[in-house]
């Protein structure tokens, strides 16, 4: 390392010669910071998104290199938080790519003391035929007054505040379809 | 009030902050200090479960000193109109309000009605289109209502700002004081603040959240907000009004598009059985007098067509038979009920954890161990999936996986990152999230689960013959896939969100909808939202390039509307109320309202406009006539219709108290809804507090002398499905907590750090004891109260566990809402951890019979 590379690693060197005249940034970085690059630079792409959790709608960039999400960062554009986020926002990678996740259906029989595995599309007609069985089993033409009520008793759901506007449509309408009408979400919590 | 924004809704908070830079006052009165109270410029820590009462005193100290906006609330709300000689007040504080029957418990909302109008008056909101004399009968049209006896001197003794004043005469500071644990001059200092702030040359804000929605008169406390911004002229201007900060990312969107028993998509009821059996009694009970409501032809057929297509004709009433009716309540409470009766066979939780977020989480735990399956979609595994293995339960002995014949499946959800699709945020404004990434493994969006089960029930329900399943079978479920694992198109819903015309082409907006069948629209409210086949909600103009209200980043309901009922931000003559706070006005020259939002009215009517005697809807509505979506025109100070317990906010307390209500002869509200079930006992002496002044630690103290409050914190996120289980939140905050004030830690032998129990008559929870001053014992009628904190976030499962806080509370609900009691109850708290296995049960329901064990103290 010549003199010159010496005095240029020496911060007060650099504070001194270069635009960084308070100490502020590029002046006082450590030779690893410098070699540090933000997971946001490579991305491949960048999908516009929104915070999952709360309901202020935080806007989110969502930064992909490989095929993988590499960061989530606040996006400055947004005129309601201004590339700001929260810790819960902040955590939103640790949500999406972090250990706990689960990606593999599970299924408990009757009386089991575990879990079993099972194949995803077998769980979605099991499902599909749970749902006509309950809905032939408790179908109820009349009320008790003699009034047509169209429904079915033994089905209900609940959840659909953290779900999409979509999805909460073909809920609703697949569910009052089968005559179900107990369907909740978190509002009512 | 009622809100923690600071902690949980920080990124909003920083407008909050800079408001206050530009010289804002921001108060908070709330019974916890919290980081809002660390930046606001006043703190006023007040008694949970006493909101209304200090609201109450607000409007008598408004109406006391003459601050109302004289002027506002005489064009543009009911403060005129006299009300019907049957409604009596309780002027002596001991009366019910008229129309109550004892027997039932609930009050007959006829007795509260106009006088001189004979059809009662329909609500825009709430409970509505109850009426037997209005199902079947003729739907009123246009302008039957403008028949009400009114007094525009608002003299009169039976006109609604007299009713006013009366009904809140006795909420003077001194009792307001000494109900809420503040000092007389804190209130003052409030009541005082507020009206300096508003009127014509300023405006003032509410913000509120679940510590005002969670009370048995949680819808109450909103009214009295609501009648307070009226009084002072702050609805409808810009710096005004009232704001609900929601919790989930679309809560609001699921309200819109509700994922709830009572409603259709954009408000409209789901019909009742009795009430509503075709589609003209329907309408005849919910068509407005006049304003946006009497539209609701057009909403409805309009559903109806985008969900039956070419099935609903108006030779069938629009395929209406095929829409289930109710029966009253089917909310969620009244369905765990019916899931220990073993009434229901199959439930889906769809990203909802309720063994750990509803009230009295065992009885929940319990009702899902009697389900024949379960369905359970989550990004990680969540108590709700697993409580057959390891509930509290299962520990204690009262449920054993080996006797549970629940099946259960799970299935793993996709993230927000792994789908598109819009959220609908606290403001209303819709953005969209694109995909980034596809979900890995088994992970599927919500969209490709439901679209795929009806897709499945539907072939499955073609190879039979029976004619209840063609309401299935008939529905229009044609959505494009793409990809590899064939996800529906999340903008192919939208667009059938937003509808057509009779041309097939996106609709602009709602004025275009219309009750022949020409057009279809899944929500009437978000018509527009996919206007020009374009994706409103994916609109992301930097806020650099904006307009004032930013009208070009997402997309907000209706209309791209900022500010709702913006006419009243001018005066009746269409005039800005100040300069300073000018936004909408009338344009004569133009001869159109201008301004920087779209305007919330007809967009050409005059406000000296006087409609013609046969019109109706929204071509009814008079040039003052601000409150577009009321059926009156006006916004009502006075609720004749859509509120179940009683057309004026009054002071009860919680269902459960350490303390007598000081101003009212009845306890808690009367119509109050209580769920009695032998897992949900009431606290011994909670109920029916002794009179006297409160003395927690005394010889006569009742067994739950305390008031708890559970709440969230910054760190974590509602059941803690979404932050319990990742690394980041849970090192930020990583087991349960109590807290206390230093006196009670004392009196209880608690020790700062160490274990204490918190006990009610449903369940003991244990946690770290945290000794502070932020949650302090209040002066209340001649006594003392002391608080006991808990948040709620924490549970069994993740890495960050704890027992869940919601064990303690029981389901006592808002008659309206059913919405249960979740920030005002009573416990007691005692040092060291609760016991293990059976002996927890023991000493819970020893508590619940009242042998009480008194402690250290």
């Amino acid at each position: 390392m010549g003199l010159a590379d010496l005095l240029g690693s020496w911060p007060v060197w650099r504070q001194l010669r270069g635009p960084d005249r308070l100490g502020l940034s590029q002046a006082v970085t450590s030779p690893a910071t410098q070699a540090t690059a933000s997971p946001t630079a490579e991305a491949d792409h960048v999908a516009a998104s929104v915070c999952p959790f709360c309901a202020v709608g935080c806007a989110q960039r969502v930064h992909v290199r490989d095929g993988e999400i590499a960061h989530i960062d606040g996006d400055p554009a947004s005129p309601v938080s201004r590339g700001r986020l929260c810790a819960r926002g902040s955590s939103s990678l640790d949500l999406v790519a972090g250990p706990a996740r689960e990606t593999t259906v599970k299924y408990r029989a009757p009386y089991a003391r575990q879990w079993s595995q099972l194949d995803l599309g077998t769980a979605m007609d099991m499902i599909a035929d749970r749902v006509i069985a309950a809905r032939d089993a408790s179908w109820q033409e009349r009320d008790a007054d003699g009034h047509r009520v169209n429904r079915a008793t033994g089905l209900a759901a609940l959840g659909g505040a953290v779900l999409d506007n979509e999805e909460n449509y073909l809920i609703k309408k697949l569910w009052t379809a089968l005559g179900a009408v107990q369907l909740e979400n978190q509002a009512r919590i | 009030m009622g809100s923690n924004m600071a902690e949980n809704h920080p990124v909003a908070f920083q407008w909050v902050v800079d408001a206050q830079r530009n010289g804002a006052r921001v108060i908070h009165v709330d019974p916890r200090f919290t980081r809002t109270s660390a930046l606001a410029d006043t703190y006023v820590p007040l008694r949970p479960g006493s909101d209304l009462a200090f609201l109450g005193g607000l409007i008598n100290y408004i109406l006391d000193n003459g601050h109302q906006l004289s002027e506002y609330v005489a064009a543009y709300t009911n403060a005129d109109v006299i009300i019907s000689d049957e409604v009596a007040l309780p002027d002596d504080l001991v009366k019910l309000l008229s129309g109550y029957d004892p027997d039932s418990g609930t009050y007959d909302a006829t007795a509260w009605r106009y006088a001189g109008v004979e059809q009662p008056v329909v609500a825009a909101s709430g409970k509505r289109g109850r009426h037997p004399d209005r199902g079947g009968g003729e739907t009123p049209r246009g302008r039957e209502v403008e028949e009400a006896e009114r007094d525009p001197t608002l003299s009169h003794p039976r006109c609604v700002f007299q009713l006013l004043k009366r009904h809140y005469a006795g909420y003077t500071p001194e009792r307001v004081a000494e109900l809420c644990g503040v000092s007389r001059e804190q209130f003052v200092e409030v009541a005082e603040a507020l009206c300096a702030n508003s009127g014509r040359e300023a405006t003032s804000a509410f913000v509120y959240s679940v510590g005002w929605t969670q009370h048995t008169v949680g819808a109450q406390y909103i009214r009295a907000a609501s009648i307070v911004q009226l009084l002072l002229g702050n609805v409808g201007r810009p710096g005004g009004g009232i704001m609900a900060l929601r919790g989930h990312a679309s809560i609001q969107g699921s309200t819109d598009i509700p994922t709830l028993y009572d409603l259709l998509p954009g408000y409209l009821p789901m019909p009742q059985a009795a009430a509503h059996p075709d589609m003209a009694s329907y309408l005849s009970a919910l068509t407005a007098h006049k304003g946006f409501w009497g539209d609701i032809d057009a909403y409805l057929v309009s559903l109806l067509k985008a969900w039956w297509g070419e099935a609903a004709r108006a030779d069938n009433d629009f395929a209406y038979g095929w829409l289930p009716k109710l029966s009253g309540d089917h909310s969620t409470y009244r369905t765990t009920l019916a899931m220990l009766d073993g009434d229901i066979a199959g439930y889906l939780l769809l990203g909802q954890n309720p063994a750990v977020g509803s009230s009295n989480g065992r009885l929940h735990r319990l009702a899902m161990a009697n389900l024949d399956w379960l369905v359970v979609r989550d990004l990680v595994e969540i108590e709700s999936a697993t409580f057959w293995r390891d509930s509290p339960e299962v520990e204690s002995g009262e449920l054993d996986p080996g006797e549970i014949a629940t099946e259960v499946f799970f299935l793993p959800a996709a993230a927000h990152t792994e789908k598109d699709g819009s959220f609908t945020n606290t403001q209303r404004l819709l953005q969209w999230h694109e995909k980034a990434v596809e979900p890995p493994g088994d992970c599927r969006s919500d969209l490709w689960f439901v679209y795929h089960l009806g897709r499945r029930i539907r072939a499955k329900l073609a190879e039979r013959d029976d004619p209840t399943d063609l309401a299935v079978r008939e529905l229009t479920w044609d959505y494009p896939v793409h990809g590899p694992l064939a996800e529906p198109s999340a903008e192919a819903v939208l667009a059938e969100i937003n509808g057509v015309d009779a041309h097939g082409e996106p609709l602009a907006g709602f004025a275009g909808l219309a009750a022949d069948g020409s057009t279809a629209c899944g929500c009437w409210i978000y018509a527009g939202c996919y206007a020009e086949g374009v994706n409103q909600p994916a609109r992301r103009t930097p806020r650099w390039n904006q307009d004032a209200p930013a009208s070009r980043w997402g997309w907000a309901w209706p209309d791209n509307r900022r500010i709702l009922y913006n006419r009243a931000s001018a005066d009746p003559a269409g005039r800005p109320w100040s300069q300073r706070t000018a936004y909408m006005r009338w344009d004569a020259e133009q001869g159109a309202w201008v301004g920087p939002d779209r305007p919330d009215f007809p967009a050409s009517r005059p406000p000296d406009y006087a409609p013609p005697a046969d019109a109706a809807g929204p071509a009814a509505l008079r040039g003052d006539d601000a409150f577009v979506m009321q059926s009156d025109g006006k916004a009502w100070l006075y609720a004749p219709d859509g509120m179940v317990d009683g057309p004026l906010p009054t002071h009860y307390e919680p269902h459960e108290s350490p303390v007598r209500n000081g101003l009212h002869a009845w306890q808690a509200s009367p119509a109050r809804q209580r769920l009695a079930h032998p897992h949900d006992p009431d606290n011994p002496g909670s109920t029916d507090p002794a009179p006297g002044p409160p003395d927690p630690f005394g010889p006569h103290a009742p067994p739950f002398p305390f008031a708890i409050t559970t709440y969230r914190i910054a760190e974590h996120h509602t059941a803690g499905g979404m932050s319990r289980f990742g690394r980041r939140l849970t090192e930020l905050a990583p087991e349960l907590f109590v807290e206390v004030d230093p006196v009670l830690a004392q009196r209880r032998g608690l020790v700062h750090g160490g274990w204490a129990t918190v006990l009610t008559a449903r369940s003991a929870v244990e946690a770290r004891v945290m000794v502070t001053d932020r949650l302090r014992p209040l002066p209340v009628g001649g006594g003392v109260i002391h608080q006991v904190g808990v948040p709620y976030h924490f549970g069994y499962g993740g890495r960050a566990t704890g027992d869940a806080g919601n064990d303690l509370l029981s389901l006592a609900l808002d008659p309206n809402v059913h919405i249960s009691e979740y920030k005002a109850a009573t416990c007691d708290i005692r040092p060291g951890r609760r016991p293990r296995g059976a002996a927890l049960r023991r000493m819970v329901d020893e508590a619940a019979d009242g042998h009480h064990h008194k402690g250290a103290g």
